[in-house]
């Protein structure tokens, strides 16, 4: 489907805190431009179980990356610590650094609201307000003291995630009329209409049928010349088609992590191997 | 090694199943209708009672001992409607307060836990307790006389407990997926409680509130209790007025010997529902047009 290459979105939002000049080591090395997110050591807790051990990555800005492994090896804990939504769980217990563009994730300096408005994030199944669409896109905006205007905003935001077509006539109608598959893009419309750098998406297919899960990658393929996109999936083929680095974690480690076109093609480590084709998960 | 068949068969029982279930069906189709059929003599009976007492002066006069047929409501109506709208003010900011804090705020630790458990069991205890409470508290220790605002703050005692449960199952039905889209566009957490916690749980808190006032309107035992009066011959002009309400002056009307009462009695029922619908309506319509806003 056509993507409508829209001018940049006024950039009236207040911009996040600027970034103190702290350089990390870059665990890519492939990658020139300095990594939108890093974990050193990153290990998570629920209580006594280990979600996330020792995880130490860099991602890049303005790529796809793309997190696999089977169900409960700790890729969507992994991905919900980079805008701290792990904070809403009970019991859990973070040790290492997620650095966020060199600052500190879980400092306690760091507001995670103001975190979250610059990493955005998509979730497993559509979780629409239940409001009319444009109060869906605009909501997020409003709060966060956007000046500019809303109309153009959710028109602009809309029309990136590939929606606006659809729904340009029905504005005002409950979001929840929607199918399945346009409810997602709208998640993904409200989360872009903030203008984050980041955006993080958690199985946003999952729910989804195959043509819709197909406008998606689709849209996810332009997305990332705007974003940074972190994707968690248990679809290996989704990781193969969208995405330009992919990590593998197993039972809470991070197995290998490199260029998707490696991974899938000669992967180092025997257990990676295994999974993408197919012995377990 | 095969999986051997066993020998035993099926024996389905269709017939005695079917007649089960019909036999079931029939029961609780009996006990609506007995529910239904209680509740519609007693109406039919207050309204044959009453309703040709019902009369611009019954709502207009005062109540008069030695002539009943020119006696009225006046002063009850309007002692029930300043209780009402007070217990109301006050019980309701309280009451949704209450359950926000426990639901969307507090831990869930022991105390917590406890407070609940405390909560619940007061919805439990018999209205004429709070009366007691009431007198000694807001009658006697804070010097607040017989007055409509003593009635009305132990009304709200009363009905605190069932606006906070209702409000807090009302919030904890929220799907938490509406909290945690709000929190990932970055909304503090008042923003979530405001925009999307309230809205979609308010029709469950309404209904909450709806039935507290309603019990609240026809209580009597607590008022009793408080020493509201039967006969006061003036209505409420302020906080503290002395002050009685229609429980009450339907409770001192039956009990007297003459038919005459009872008929103002029935009629002061009539009454007390038609003031009780009225308010339902209103909530509802408020309900209505909250969902009409939310789009």
């Amino acid at each position: 489907m056509p993507l409508v290459q829209e001018p940049a979105i006024p950039a009236s939002l207040k911009p996040f805190r600027p970034l103190p000049d702290r350089r990390t080591a870059s665990g890519g090395g492939e990658t020139a431009a300095e990594p939108a997110i890093v974990t050193e050591n990153l290990s998570i807790r629920y209580g006594h179980f280990t979600a996330v051990s020792n995880v130490s990555m860099a991602i890049p800005p303005r790529q796809v990356t793309a997190i696999i492994g089977p169900s409960g090896c700790g890729k969507s804990t992994l991905l919900r610590s980079f805008n701290r939504m792990n904070d809403f769980t009970p019991n859990l217990s973070v040790s290492g650094r997620v650095l966020y563009r060199g600052r500190d994730v879980y400092d306690p300096q760091t507001d995670p609201v103001e975190l979250r408005r610059t990493i955005g994030m998509v979730f497993q199944k559509p979780n629409p307000f239940p409001k009319s669409i444009f109060r869906n896109v605009a909501w997020g905006a409003a709060i966060n003291g956007f000046t500019g205007s809303l109309d153009e905003l959710v028109e602009q935001s809309l029309r990136r995630a590939a929606l606006w077509d659809e729904v340009k006539d029905k504005l005002h109608s409950s979001a929840l009329a929607l199918s399945g598959g346009q409810q997602q893009r709208l998640c993904i419309a409200r989360a872009i209409a903030l203008q984050p750098d980041v955006l993080l998406m958690d199985e946003p297919c999952s729910a989804l049928d195959p043509i819709a899960t197909t406008r998606i990658e689709d849209l996810i393929d332009n997305l990332k010349k705007h974003y940074t996109v972190v994707l968690v999936t248990h679809n290996m083929q989704q990781a193969a088609r969208v995405s330009d680095r992919t990590a593998f974690m197993y039972m809470g480690e991070l197995v290998e992590y490199g260029k998707t076109d490696d991974i899938f093609t000669h992967p180092s480590n025997p257990r990676t191997q295994d999974y993408i084709t197919g012995r377990f998960g | 090694m095969s999986v051997q068949a066993t020998q035993a068969t099926f024996v389905p029982r269709l017939g005695a199943r079917r007649a089960i279930g019909s036999a079931f069906h029939l029961f609780c189709v009996l006990m609506l209708l007995l529910a239904v059929a209680a509740l519609g003599i007693l109406l039919v009976r207050v309204v044959m009672d009453g309703w040709a007492w019902l009369s611009m002066q019954f709502l207009t006069s005062f109540p008069s001992i030695l002539n009943p047929e020119s006696g009225g409501i006046k002063h009850a109506l309007h002692g029930t409607i300043w209780l009402i709208v007070l217990t109301g003010v006050v019980s309701v900011p309280l009451g949704i307060g209450a359950a926000v804090y426990l639901q969307e705020y507090a831990s869930s630790n022991r105390l917590t836990r406890f407070i609940q458990l405390n909560i619940a069991n007061l919805a439990g205890v018999p209205s004429i307790v709070y009366g007691i409470l009431g007198l000694a508290v807001f009658v006697r220790s804070l010097a607040l006389g017989r007055s409509v605002i003593a009635g009305a703050l132990t009304m709200s005692l009363l009905i605190l407990p069932v606006i906070i449960i209702a409000s807090k199952e009302a919030l904890a039905a929220v799907p938490n997926s509406i909290r945690l889209a709000a929190y990932a566009l970055g909304a503090t957490r008042w923003q979530v409680v405001r925009h999307h916690v309230l809205p979609a749980a308010a029709p469950g808190i309404m209904t909450g509130i709806i039935l507290a006032l309603s019990r609240a309107i026809g209580e009597a035992a607590p008022l009793i209790m408080l020493g509201a009066l039967n006969y006061v011959p003036f209505v409420p002009t302020g906080l503290t007025s002395p002050f009685s309400a229609l429980p009450i002056q339907i409770f001192s009307w039956t009990g007297l010997p003459q038919p005459e009462f009872h008929h103002l009695a029935a009629a002061a029922i009539i009454v007390l529902l038609a003031v009780l619908l009225t308010m339902n309506a209103v909530a509802i319509g408020i309900r209505m047009y909250q969902q009409k806003d939310r789009l």
